[in-house]
């Protein structure tokens, strides 16, 4: 039950977008919301979408579990889409008479509303879609590995490089097993006649001691276990420590660096020479 | 109550990489009044199959999803059929009390007393009397060899390891159960403090729950204690035995990756030099043979 929770969780096969340098991955991620921010027009989200699309099927994920993402977020989705169409009515500049379709007090329906929120709607989905794909096709530790090379940088500075990837990595290496010791909990209280999903508010949040007092004593007796043993195996941290799994720049990454630069100059294109929004 | 499973399947995370085939065909019946064993490797499927017994896993009740399966599923507690999506849960969970592994790690009430109390509140069709339920903690308490007067204001907390896993017991026996399931009850335990459980559990057996089903990797306890034993293997029953004629069948068992009782090993290095000793494996039984076969020598 717990574990149908879809945001975020990899997804096992091997292809061509796991094999990649994770922290191209990552980068390709941020270049492709600032591309989406970018297009001003149709067509730049449409070849933005084409390189989606791509990605996805040369990833071997299903659609469905793709989509499943795009569900978490639809509300967010379906509340941006009709707060456009209420409310925006059009930017002068473009559209010089906006045609008005319905009128009631202070909501009003425009032509240009509702392109818009078309507009947005499809630039919210590619954006969700795309950062699943990151979570499905990197596993977590090399996501933090990835992670924490690209902000080696910052080392110049000071800031805790090294330690911010640790806590990550263990945060996200803890959650399936945290998940597990709910389930488990949850079990042994339902076992003893817990009603954890009936009554009302009240009734519900009292229900949850049961389940979540278990589960902070297991969490914090873990992290005493993890402390010692990280302790009994001299870990010191940062510096001196090298990687079992050496992150590599190979063809493939180049490859997709290519297209990631092409998909770029392609929104920039059409952004001036199509400029209108629409 | 008589518990019967006929072709019981169960698949985890259907339709995706996870997929995991943990029940595949099982048919199994315990009788009523039985100290019944069930062994397996991790993974075997044990513990999807005692999950079945008081609903927590639940057998697909849609006729979709009930044509992938087989469709003479038949699995019943007593007079509950669990294949039937009208069984009254509660109802069931009531009589049929499950102890997961460390249930120390289920404790989360205030006071001994509140956690005990937890179980029986809940199953309780209208709000019990003060009487009533203080009656039926402190018979819990005690029935787990705790003693009530000094216990029921601590914190669970504040009580050792042996003493927390009583009082998780003691939680769950309040309602009287008449099936207790236990997984791995001895698990953690130092070798007296797993014979002060055992010993627990044949007093539980005799005076409140009339059968007990144990989870567990250790065989002398199964050999020790149990009626009948079930060996669990990939999801599928292998044997169902008394203990005297389960381990026999030592190079099977090992095969299954399986330990045997340490009184098998005994009788099976003996058999070895030519002495054949049949016994039941309990280590009483070996014992008196051994002496009176010596006296046989002698």
């Amino acid at each position: 039950m717990l574990k149908d929770v879809s945001f975020g969780q990899y997804y096992p096969v091997d292809s061509f977008v796991h094999r990649l340098d994770p922290r191209l991955k990552i980068v390709f991620l941020i270049a492709y919301i600032v591309a989406l921010f970018v297009a001003s027009n149709f067509y730049g989200l449409a070849v933005c979408a084409a390189v989606l699309l791509f990605a996805i099927i040369c990833s071997h994920v299903p659609f469905g579990k793709v989509f499943r993402a795009v569900k978490g977020v639809l509300f967010l989705v379906i509340f941006t889409a009709v707060l456009n169409i209420f409310f925006y009515n059009g930017d002068a500049v473009y559209w010089n008479a906006p045609a008005v379709l319905w009128e009631w007090h202070f909501l009003r329906v425009t032509q240009a509303g509702i392109v818009f929120s078309v507009f947005l709607v499809i630039r919210l989905v590619l954006l969700v879609t795309c950062s699943s794909m990151l979570t499905y096709t990197t596993t977590p530790v090399s996501l933090t590995d990835g992670i924490e090379s690209l902000l080696t940088p910052l080392k110049w500075i000071r800031f805790p490089v090294h330690e911010l990837a640790l806590i990550m990595s263990i945060a996200l290496r803890f959650i399936p097993i945290l998940m597990d010791e709910t389930e488990r909990i949850m079990n042994a209280q339902k076992a003893r006649g817990a009603m954890l999903d009936s009554g009302g508010l009240g009734k519900r949040i009292k229900a949850v001691i049961p389940v979540i007092m278990p589960l902070l004593l297991s969490a914090l007796r873990r992290a005493d276990e993890l402390g010692d043993a990280m302790d009994a195996r001299c870990y010191m941290g940062g510096k001196t420590r090298t990687k079992y799994k050496k992150l590599t720049f190979t063809w493939r990454d180049l490859i997709v660096f290519l297209l990631l630069a092409a998909m770029i100059a392609g929104v920039v294109v059409l952004r001036i020479y199509l400029g209108a929004p629409l | 109550m008589r518990i019967q499973a006929e072709h019981l399947s169960y698949v985890y995370n259907e339709k995706s990489p996870f997929a995991a085939r943990a029940l595949n065909d099982v048919t199994l019946t315990v009788e009523e009044g039985e100290f019944f064993g069930i062994i397996g490797h991790t993974g075997s499927g044990k513990s999807t199959f005692i999950q079945h017994l008081n609903g927590l896993i639940r057998i697909p009740s849609s006729l979709k999803k009930r044509k992938k399966y087989k469709s003479d599923t038949v699995l019943r507690v007593g007079d509950f059929d669990l294949a039937s999506p009208k069984t009254d849960f509660r109802a069931l969970r009531r009589s049929v009390g499950m102890v997961f592994q460390y249930p120390e790690y289920q404790l989360f009430a205030e006071t001994v007393f509140d956690d005990v109390a937890f179980g029986y509140k809940n199953f309780a069709a209208e709000k019990p009397r003060k009487e009533e339920l203080e009656d039926a903690v402190r018979s819990a308490i005690e029935m787990v060899g705790l003693d009530y007067a000094a216990v029921n204001d601590l914190s669970p907390f504040d009580l050792s390891g042996g003493q927390k896993r009583r009082a998780a017991i003691a939680g769950v026996i309040v309602t009287k159960p008449e099936v207790l399931v236990l997984d791995e009850p001895a698990a953690g335990l130092d070798p007296l403090g797993k014979q002060e459980i055992m010993q627990l559990l044949h007093r539980i057996h005799r005076e409140w729950c009339k059968t007990v089903i144990i989870v567990s990797h250790d065989m002398d306890e199964i050999s020790e204690n149990c009626t009948r034993a079930a060996v669990f293997s990939e999801g599928t029953v292998k044997y169902v035995l008394p203990p005297a004629e389960l381990f026999v069948h030592t190079d099977e068992l090992r095969e299954l990756g399986l330990d045997i009782p340490l009184t098998a090993k005994i009788c099976e290095a003996l058999r070895r030099r030519g002495i054949e000793i049949s016994c039941d494996f309990t280590a009483d039984d070996l014992v008196r043979k051994l002496l009176a076969r010596r006296e046989g020598i002698c």
